[in-house]
């Protein structure tokens, strides 16, 4: 497990714990990564950071069409693999976790600790402003800074 | 076929002792009908009382028995039951202390039957 930010290890940790979660990846609205479990290779990382605040954009978008409040979370369950996908506000800004688990554990143990860990997430994030959004100019500067951070390299 | 949920759990409910009651998908834990009292937080309830059932579950056929029919976990705060119930659902019951094991299970059993 790699957090950019400290305060994120324990809640995160504990969520790993109890979850038994395969993979795990918080980021920014934007996508930008904050943490990574599970991931080994940093291109990974970043499709799935891509991919996953696009699909949340994207649900988003949805509901506003359909009249709908924002989902709050998003499942794909397959034969032996499963996706949770959840957004969340906190005082450093919006953030979003995605999750893949397996057989050993169920969507509703991912789901009850997803919720313990955003609620310690929130309780213990620094009364700051929120992460200000990569600029354009600075994106391959920061990305290539967190992936590093993150893959320890 | 829509199966209701509702009159076969608020049965269980009336038995001395029973805080709560709920069909649960048994692969993912979540709830799929519930009767509870207020401060109980079924999704939790459903979430751990799932994978317990689970893992039990392995471990009995890893001995070579059948699958359970009946848990039943004692506290000293109170006792919590299940009942597989179908191909893929689990009748839980939760209780205080003075909960009358003997008579939830009877009813449980048979509300089971008039689940599958």
């Amino acid at each position: 497990m790699r957090a950019l930010e400290p305060w994120v290890e324990q809640p995160l940790a504990s969520f790993l714990s109890e979850s038994e979660a395969r993979l795990t990846l918080l980021m920014t609205g934007a996508g930008q990564v904050v943490a990574q479990h599970g991931f080994t290779r940093a291109f990974d990382v970043m499709s799935a950071a891509a991919l996953g605040a696009g699909i949340v954009s994207s649900t988003e978008e949805m509901a506003r069409v359909m009249g709908a409040r924002p989902f709050r979370a998003l499942t794909h369950q397959g034969r032996g693999l499963g996706l949770f996908l959840s957004a969340f506000e906190t005082s450093a800004g919006r953030w979003i976790g995605l999750v893949v688990f397996d057989r050993d554990t169920s969507l509703g143990l991912v789901q009850l600790f997803f919720d313990r860990m955003v609620q310690e997430l929130v309780e213990g994030a620094p009364q700051t402003e929120a992460r200000q959004q990569v600029l354009a100019q600075d994106f391959e500067q920061e990305l290539q800074s967190s992936l590093r951070a993150l893959f320890g390299r | 076929m829509t199966v209701d949920y509702g009159l076969p759990l608020e049965t269980l409910t009336r038995l001395r002792g029973v805080r709560g009651a709920m069909v649960v998908s048994a692969e993912d834990g979540i709830v799929v009908a519930d009767a509870l009292m207020e401060d109980v937080s079924g999704e939790a309830v459903a979430a751990l009382a799932a994978s317990l059932a689970q893992r039990m579950g392995q471990a009995v056929t890893a001995t070579g028995y059948a699958v359970p029919t009946f848990l039943h976990l004692q506290t000293s705060a109170g006792a919590l039951l299940i009942v597989p119930t179908g191909e893929d659902l689990l009748l839980i019951v939760f209780g205080s202390p003075d909960i009358n094991v003997g008579l939830t299970r009877v009813e449980m059993l048979n509300v089971s039957e008039q689940l599958h």
